[in-house]
């Protein structure tokens, strides 16, 4: 659809873009990503003729863009400004009907039955036909700048060339317009100012950077943190979107001072094990308040009773939290039947600091082998939570390799503690609700991988298999006291 | 916007034209001698169709060799500067600019000045050398204009040529100055002519400007949606594709013909480029397919009616037509000027 070949171009003294080559495929959403005087709005502006091409070639539709005549190019290419001056005095679809210029003849202008038919369309399209009759200068913003895409769509052009699209826009607004191109299926060469609203619309990307192009590519291929340092002169983080399968970043905004010695305090009743933490934690966790990947602060483990029945038991775990007068957003919660006063903690000091703090019940053991044998559906409380703190920064993987680890250290506790699962009368593996969290405070030494050959996977399988021991231990005693 | 009765009315060719009218017959009926409706419309008739007529042959020597060709030209000269005001207000994207921004009436001032200064008289021209070198001028200053634009920059931005339509104001208008300081007992006559007037020209004026008027209107009128076009930038009018230089030029050519050709029969007359678009867009809006038509009406109009007043508020004494525009037309554009600030501050 479009090629650019070798372009470069100098305002005097200042060379804006150099040797710039890429190719935009048809129906395909294009975006220009780059610093502010990356020659970003230079390019647009050479592909919508607004410049004159100085050394280089652009090719539309196969044919040089200096072949076009103004009429022509205008049918081929429409571009939608950063800003649209609005002009006093027009009404919405009058503006729109100057898109229609191309299609009508020099000498005598006729308005045809088509041309209402595509303003009407235009103005349907952007939802703005319920104010066709309004003045301009009326209108919102982001209203205005519909009306400037209607503008471009009565061109009814195979591309469009926007330039920064969304600036001045709130976030409702800026969706609803990129909505609106994503669904127009036109072939849409746009700058963004915003990486992560280019990532998530954007088929492709073009980073120019000094007039460069430096890299061209998806989203996927280019939003790596080291090409994000490199084209932005910025630390990013990447990370993935929630629901989509497209890469999002941010920003880390300056350096966090590292903690002070004391990292986490412990508080202990009958009711519950609350651990603090000084500065937020980042957590991977099973747990029922708070599970997934989230930064906490509190970590609660609650004590609730055998017969403990709830419908909607984090709804009333979180009611219980606010009563206690934690902040849910920043609380990991979980429930146990296990007297909480059996809490076992086990720490070490080496290379880095780590915490664990477990509480074990095992009246309902489970051998994860043979669980398939079992009948029964709902679980019965028996539960080990496992705290595993540590003072350290890891990656996405070490959580996950973290929580493995630490997984097969408490299988191996068990198995050493012959826990028996009471249905098929073999060693059991865990209970059928068991929790784990996986904390780490995010700074000091970087661990990619926490695997249970790794330094600091040895010491995380160590802690936990040493603390579920204790905590089966003081169960057992409890249990066998009641007796 | 909802719009007064009044708007509403105005707001109408057919208005237009029927205020227009009514305003031709007051032009051609008040005057020292005062002629009733009948027999101007007896005298046309009897001079179109050869009907018999009572009407005096004094009076209708009045009516048709010196009313009815003030009249025209009156009308002519107010519809022309009137649309010239449209194009560059237009084109300039500027709601202030007028014929006068870019010089060219500068040009053709300096042009008649000339003419006066030294005495100058072509035999080839006869009596019309002093229009024919104002037209000349004109355009000459419009050339120097738009070379010297486009010599400082290659896309000729509107903000260029207002500079240098302000550069050119100001040499001419000192040039201008410096020739009435030189010129003693012709002080008089040029002053007068600077202010404008349309009095004693006769049908040989009318007939001298004619032929630019109609280039000039015909050439606004073929570009209404180019001119609707450049209100919104000339990146819009770009993208739209508009060719922009020729587009440009013919507009910029068209409306400094019927500038030109209006300075040169009736000298300097303000503000009718200014107020009659101001006031015709609060009328029907910005849109040029409307805008044009009704302020050549009511361009025509205003200046027919301003030269009535002009011969009769000091009777038997005439002021220039320019004193009257500029009286009605200075503090009109000041509320107009007021207004829209006021708008585009957000207050009401």
């Amino acid at each position: 659809m479009i090629d650019v070949k070798n372009v470069s171009y100098r305002y005097d003294e200042k060379q804006v873009l150099r040797h710039v080559s890429f190719t935009v495929y048809e129906g395909e959403f294009f975006g220009i990503l780059g610093p502010n005087g990356s020659g970003k709005t230079t390019l647009i502006k050479l592909l919508s003729r607004e410049l004159a091409l100085q050394q280089g070639d652009i090719f539309v539709c196969g044919q040089h863009i200096e072949t076009y005549k103004p009429k022509q190019y205008a049918k081929l290419i429409a571009t939608l400004p950063q800003h649209t001056d609005v002009s006093f005095g027009y009404t919405v679809k009058e503006m729109v009907e100057l898109g229609r210029y191309p299609y009508q003849s020099n000498l005598f202008p006729k308005w045809t039955k088509e041309d209402e038919q595509v303003v009407s369309d235009s103005l349907h399209a952007v939802t703005l036909a319920h104010k066709q009759h309004a003045l301009l200068e009326q209108l919102s913003g982001g209203e205005r700048q519909r009306a400037a895409l209607a503008r471009a769509l009565a061109q009814q052009p195979c591309v469009l060339l926007l330039d920064e699209p969304t600036n001045h826009m709130d976030v409702a607004q800026q969706f609803k317009l990129l909505n609106l191109l994503k669904q127009s299926k036109l072939t849409i060469v746009a700058i963004f100012h915003d990486i992560n609203i280019a990532s998530l619309y954007c088929d492709r990307l073009l980073f120019l950077r000094d007039g460069k192009a430096v890299a061209c590519g998806t989203p996927k291929e280019l939003l790596n943190e080291s090409m994000i340092a490199s084209v932005f002169e910025t630390n990013m983080k990447r990370y993935e979107h929630p629901v989509l399968p497209k890469p999002l970043v941010t920003f880390v905004p300056f350096l966090e001072e590292p903690m002070n010695d004391v990292l986490w305090h412990v508080n202990q009743n009958e009711t519950m094990v609350v651990i603090e933490t000084v500065k937020p934690f980042k957590v991977l966790s099973s747990a029922l308040v708070g599970g997934g990947t989230r930064w906490a602060t509190t970590f609660v483990n609650r004590h609730v009773p055998l017969d403990y029945r709830c419908d909607d038991a984090k709804q009333e775990m979180i009611q219980f939290l606010r009563q206690h007068g934690f902040d849910e957003q920043w609380t990991v919660g979980m429930m146990t039947a296990v007297c909480v006063n059996d809490v076992a903690f086990a720490s070490v000091h080496e290379d880095v600091r780590l915490f664990v703090a477990v509480t074990a019940g095992v009246g309902n053991a489970v051998d994860s082998a043979q669980a398939w044998r079992r009948t029964d559906i709902i679980a019965s409380p028996g539960t080990i939570n496992t705290f595993i703190f540590i003072d350290a920064h890891l990656s996405e993987a070490a959580f996950v390799q973290a929580l493995m680890t630490a997984t097969e250290a408490k299988a191996k506790a068990l198995y050493d503690k012959q826990v028996i699962d009471p249905q098929t009368y073999t060693i059991a593996t865990g209970t059928s609700t068991d929790s784990t969290v996986i904390a780490a405070s995010q700074q000091g030494t970087y661990y990619e991988y926490a695997g249970t050959i790794t330094s600091i996977g040895k010491q995380i399988a160590r802690l936990v298999y040493e603390a579920t021991q204790t905590a089966i231990d003081r169960y057992r005693k409890r249990k066998g006291d009641i007796r | 916007m909802p719009k007064s009765f009044i708007q509403t009315f105005l707001n109408n060719y057919i208005s237009a034209s029927l205020i227009a009218t009514i305003a031709l017959l007051l032009g051609v009926s008040i005057g020292s001698q005062s002629i009733p409706f009948s027999s101007i419309w007896e005298t046309l008739l009897h001079q179109f169709f050869h009907t018999p007529t009572n009407v005096p042959a004094t009076v209708s020597q009045i009516i048709v060799a010196i009313r009815l060709p003030r009249v025209v030209l009156a009308f002519l000269i107010g519809a022309s500067l009137a649309l010239a005001g449209v194009a560059f207000q237009g084109l300039l994207k500027n709601v202030l600019a007028d014929p006068y921004t870019i010089g060219v009436s500068s040009g053709a001032a300096v042009g008649a000045v000339l003419v006066f200064f030294f005495q100058l008289q072509f035999s080839i021209l006869g009596r019309f050398t002093l229009p024919i070198v104002s037209i000349i001028f004109a355009l000459v200053t419009l050339l120097f204009v738009l070379l010297f634009t486009r010599l400082a920059e290659r896309n000729m931005a509107m903000e260029t040529i207002v500079l240098i339509g302000i550069i050119i104001n100001a040499f001419f208008g000192s040039l201008i100055s410096l020739m009435v300081a030189f010129s003693g007992e012709e002080l008089r006559q040029v002053i007068s002519w600077l202010m404008g007037s349309v009095a004693m020209r006769g049908w040989s004026y009318v007939s001298l400007f004619v032929p630019f008027f109609i280039i000039g209107s015909l050439g606004l009128f073929a570009h209404i949606r180019e001119l609707n076009a450049f209100s919104f930038g000339e990146r819009v009018a770009a993208n739209i594709g508009v060719h922009l230089l020729q587009k440009k030029l013919a507009i910029l050519l068209s409306a400094s013909l019927l500038t030109g050709g209006a300075v040169a029969v009736s000298g300097t007359i303000g503000f009718v480029g200014l107020v009659i678009p101001h006031m015709t867009r609060l009328i029907c809006g910005a849109n040029h397919r409307k805008l044009l038509p009704l302020s050549f009406l009511y361009g025509g109009t205003f200046l027919v009616l301003a030269d009535v007043v002009a011969r009769t508020i000091v009777s038997p004494r005439e002021l220039p037509i320019g004193v009257i525009t500029s009286l009605i037309g200075a503090p009109l554009f000041a509320i107009l000027l007021f207004k829209s600030l006021r708008r585009k501050t957000g207050s009401t």
